[in-house]
């Protein structure tokens, strides 16, 4: 772990109510810089909820949501993105009529400039300075998950861990201190989930800090440096992976028999 | 001879379709809202840059831009008085599609109480030559009109496929959420399509002013519908379909007055769309992709 630990991410008595009940209840959760932060519980214990107050998609009920010590809660996306706080979504969301190319290319958006004028008035059919920059950095992310050959294709048109590995590159476009991954496994094979974890862990070393949802609990336990046991929208666990094993209340939740196995 | 000559006026009369249909689509694209009073932004084009032209001169140099302009604030100001705060309140889906409705009826009244409900000429001045080539007959209008509404559809591809800031309204397009959470501010978005929907609506109210040489203040809605045709027939929320479909409905239409009768060429345009929808019904070009959002 790393020695100078400053939280990148701090939610304090974060809540989320829809109609009658709270699908996120007082969560207190404090992620620390150049960290893998995993978040587990049940289906339904509220991690998609928390991941859309993050990344307000969703204004919390209550709480704050501090990114780097300043208030987020109830911020637009936009702005939330702009401070460097980026998602990949559950079931994994493209745009997918658009090649895997300009899917990464809409990530740079929010780190360039050249404004509204700017697109109109320069000479038709030369990519400004602007895009130039954009494209090298987008084919280097590309490059960085494996994706470099297949970057005229479109979208829709990739396999499901080319499109998991896509959408994370578009997220590295925007340049984020704090990837959030929504479940970045789901239906992957063992192969491909190894070298997703080693992806996450190689994004860590180079200073991103990343909190993510998994069911795939070999995966969360081998990289985890924290994890945030959720059930029922409220923390119920917090520690190491060696600490999260051998709580008795997290194996009783959520964990049972795959965890000791 | 004479099919060549009327598909290359069928061209002229559906780029402008095409112009309109293009607007439809961005509009629905970025918020699935189909926008009924389109088709009098582009009577209000018509009209101002009427006016433009009969208070300081000039020709189709001052109609376009000012038309172009006109439409664009009038666009957007539609987009913040009459959708937004109906969008913000969650109603019905339907809503908002109503009030466009509305906007549409009050622009069409003030253009009627403002320059009567008749025609009026459209005196764009502008040089006028014909060609002969073989049996065509080409005119200048013609090259005009065929040069300024292909120009800004290729000036639209190159916008929305080479440009950051085209890309981030396809993005939004495709996802409102999805480009959002990547830092790209939807509600400039939105505000930046209606007014370069709005602004080709109007450049379409001039050319069709100068085709027909004349304009009126319910000339949106027969377009309207065209346009909206055009859409549908090239494929919901694709760009390039709107283009083919307003070329299609605009031949079918010139070679029905041609061939058959001039009474019927809006019902046999019309009765070539179903069939083609009956056959294809997502469109030319038609896919899900959009829709789904």
């Amino acid at each position: 772990m790393n020695a100078a630990v400053s939280p990148v991410l701090e939610a304090r008595a974060l809540s989320r109510r829809f109609g009658g009940y709270f699908a996120v209840a007082e969560m207190n959760l404090t992620v620390d810089k150049r960290s893998i932060h995993a978040v587990i519980g049940p289906n339904g214990a509220g991690k998609t909820t928390l991941f859309n107050l993050i990344t307000g998609v969703l204004p919390p009920t209550m709480g704050d949501i501090l990114v780097e010590g300043t208030q987020v809660a109830g911020s637009r996306p936009d702005r939330i993105a702009r401070l460097g706080v980026v998602r990949t979504f559950q079931g994994v969301r493209l745009f997918p009529s658009m090649s895997a190319l300009e899917n990464v290319l809409v990530g740079r958006f929010c780190r360039t400039r050249g404004g509204y004028l700017a697109a109109f008035t320069r000479i038709p059919g030369k990519a400004g300075v602007t895009e130039a920059a954009s494209r090298r950095r987008a084919e280097e992310l590309l490059e960085r998950v494996g994706l470099a050959s297949r970057r005229h294709m479109r979208a829709s048109e990739l396999a499901l861990a080319d499109q998991r590995r896509l959408e994370i590159a578009r997220a590295l476009a925007t340049d984020p201190q704090l990837l959030l991954l929504d479940e970045p496994v789901a239906g992957m094979n063992p192969v491909e989930v190894q070298e997703a974890g080693e992806l996450f862990k190689s994004l860590r070393d180079e200073g991103i800090t990343i909190l993510l949802t998994e069911h795939h609990m070999s995966l969360v336990m081998a990289i985890s440096d924290q994890i945030t046991v959720m059930s029922y929208g409220r923390k119920i666990a917090e520690g190491t992976p060696e600490v999260i094993q051998r709580d008795p209340q997290v194996l009783a939740a959520y964990l049972g028999s795959e965890a000791t196995s | 001879m004479l099919l060549l000559q009327q598909i290359i006026n069928g061209v002229m009369l559906g780029s402008s379709y095409s112009l309109i249909a293009i607007g439809y689509t961005l509009v629905f694209g970025v918020l699935h809202l189909i926008h009924l009073a389109h088709g009098e932004v582009f009577m209000v084009g018509a009209f101002v840059a009427l006016q433009v032209v009969l208070l300081m001169g000039g020709g189709v140099g001052v109609a376009i831009p000012a038309a172009a302009v006109a439409s664009a604030v009038l666009g957007v100001l539609i987009y913040l008085a009459a959708v937004k705060p109906i969008m913000a309140r969650k109603g019905h889906f339907l809503a908002p599609m109503i009030s466009t409705i509305g906007v549409g009826l009050v622009l069409q009244e003030l253009a009627t109480r403002m320059f009567g409900g008749e025609q009026v000429g459209f005196p764009v001045q502008m040089e006028s030559h014909v060609w002969h080539l073989g049996g065509l007959t080409i005119t200048s209008v013609q090259v005009v009109i065929l040069a300024v509404s292909l120009g800004l559809m290729l000036a639209l591809h190159l916008f929305v496929t080479l440009t950051r800031v085209g890309m981030a309204m396809r993005a939004t397009a495709e996802s409102m959420v999805i480009s959002h959470t990547l830092g790209i501010r939807s509600d400039r978005i939105i505000i930046l399509t209606f007014a370069i929907a709005s602004a080709l609506a109007g450049v379409a109210g001039v050319l069709v002013g100068m085709s027909f040489n004349s304009i009126s203040p319910y000339m949106g809605v027969d377009m309207g519908i065209k346009g909206l045709a055009a859409m549908l027939l090239g494929g919901l929320g694709n760009v390039y379909g709107a283009m083919i479909g307003g070329l299609v409905i605009g031949i079918v239409e010139v070679i029905s007055v041609g061939y058959l009768s001039s009474s019927y060429r809006d019902a046999f345009a019309f009765f070539v769309i179903i069939a083609v929808l009956l056959f294809r019904p997502r469109g030319i070009f038609g896919s899900t992709a959009h829709v789904e959002g």
